[in-house]
């Protein structure tokens, strides 16, 4: 479904990779590793278009990502390193709002269910810890079961061992109906056994 | 689809101009302020007060937007709801335009409002009233719009704030032109129409443009 074809990025005048290409299909997990700064979040970012690569392009289901444009915006979930969440309303807000914008069909109850499932509490999130502010970003994914594909940066950052666990859960369950995820992370997680790992480190 | 982004998205940043009250409270007295201060500074002579109202009261409009363009992009970017929204089901034109739509609404649609409170200061007649609202009325959408190209194209700059002004403020001259050139126009007994209909397609030309402008300059702004 997803396929990358000879990805090269440079951020500021530095070669971070080069002629990376891989294939994603469905119910396929990808784990990309790498030290700090080697462009994890850089090749999420091209993943999912926010970012141009320097050569090479992105195909999704065999046509250039560029030219799909909102296309595939809709066909995936993007949870980066910022949570995207306004620190003046609540995390319901946050998450009514975000799911609207992504053309997401968002029943009240369902979205309610999915921030107790994580167990955001309804305060501004002006309030939040930070591992709360990540629940909250997180819980987007249980109400875009039916998007196929999600990037998620350092998904299990700021969680604790029972949100990480429940969050490798939902990723497993996605992975089980069908979808692909790829994920970048620096802590060990249950589910990296069953992910393939695409290494930035060797280039 | 794209209408119900639309409306979401007006909808969440009205939300959040209400939550935060001071923000657009602060543009607003500005605008005040600034158009009080001329009659206080150059004295009560009624002949001279009617000559430069006009223009004094849109130069307070452009300086007040202004103050307020900074915030137009600036907090979603810092939080990553930006990146959510290029990530968005509508084209990433519409939502800026809902962006600048709702930018109005909070900083150019009050000034609209309390100019005839800030014409009564400089002794304008009654009739021109009718034509300094209007013409901000048009006018003010426009300084939205192109201000936000300033903004998006500032995006994560330090002191991007300066730029902004640097940028955006020649922009602002045609409007500045038109808009206190319909006032005394109608002043001077004359039909104010020419410069009207002038604002009205710079109007239409920028909300035609401008989002693409501002949607190619954010996606540079993000990478």
């Amino acid at each position: 479904m997803l396929e990358a074809a000879e990805l090269e990025c440079e951020r500021s005048g530095r070669t971070l990779f080069r002629g990376l290409s891989f294939n994603l299909g469905p119910r396929e997990l990808v784990r990309i590793a790498g030290p700090n700064g080697s462009g994890k979040t850089s090749l999420l970012r091209i993943l999912c278009g926010l970012l141009a690569p320097t050569q090479g392009a992105v195909r999704w289901r065999g046509t250039p990502i560029r030219r799909l444009a909102e296309e595939y915006s809709r066909e995936l979930v993007y949870i980066g390193h910022a949570a995207a969440l306004k620190d003046d309303l609540t995390p319901f807000e946050n998450l009514e709002i975000a799911c609207r914008l992504a053309g997401l069909e968002a029943r009240r109850e369902a979205l309610a269910a999915a921030l107790s499932a994580f167990g955001v509490p309804d305060l501004p999130v002006r309030k939040l810890s930070q591992g709360q502010r990540r629940r909250a970003a997180l819980a987007r994914l249980l109400v875009s079961e039916r998007v196929p594909l999600w990037l998620l940066d350092e998904p299990f950052a700021a969680l604790d061992a029972a949100a990480a666990s429940y969050t490798e859960e939902v990723i497993g369950r996605h992975l089980q109906a069908g979808g692909s995820v790829v994920y970048t992370t620096h802590q060990p997680a249950d589910l990296d056994s069953d992910a393939r790992v695409i290494d930035l480190a060797t280039p | 689809m794209m209408l119900s982004v639309v409306r979401t998205l007006v909808r969440r940043d009205l939300l959040l101009a209400m939550r935060r009250r001071s923000d657009a409270a602060t543009a607003l007295l500005f605008f005040i302020i600034v158009a009080s201060l001329f009659p206080l500074g150059v004295g009560a002579e009624p002949n001279q007060l009617r000559a430069i109202g006009p223009g004094v009261i849109w130069v307070a409009a452009l300086l007040s937007t202004m103050l307020s363009l900074g915030r137009l992009f600036a907090a979603d970017y810092a939080d990553g709801t930006l990146e959510q929204l290029a990530l968005g089901a509508a084209p990433l034109g519409v939502v800026v335009a809902a962006k600048a739509l709702a930018h109005w609404l909070v900083a150019g649609l009050p000034l609209v409002v309390i100019a005839p409170v800030i014409a009564l200061q400089y002794d304008l007649e009654r009739p021109l009233y009718g034509v300094l609202m209007l013409s901000l009325l048009l006018g003010t959408p426009v300084l939205s719009l192109i201000g936000a190209i300033g903004a998006a194209l500032t995006l994560g700059l330090r002191g991007g704030g300066v730029l902004i002004s640097l940028l955006v403020l020649p922009l602002y001259v045609p409007v500045l032109i038109l808009g206190a050139g319909s006032v005394a126009m109608a002043a001077a007994g004359l039909a104010p129409s020419g410069q009207l209909l002038l604002l009205g397609a710079l109007l239409v030309v920028s909300a035609a443009f401008a989002p693409w402008a501002v949607a190619v300059a954010v996606r540079i702004g993000l990478e």
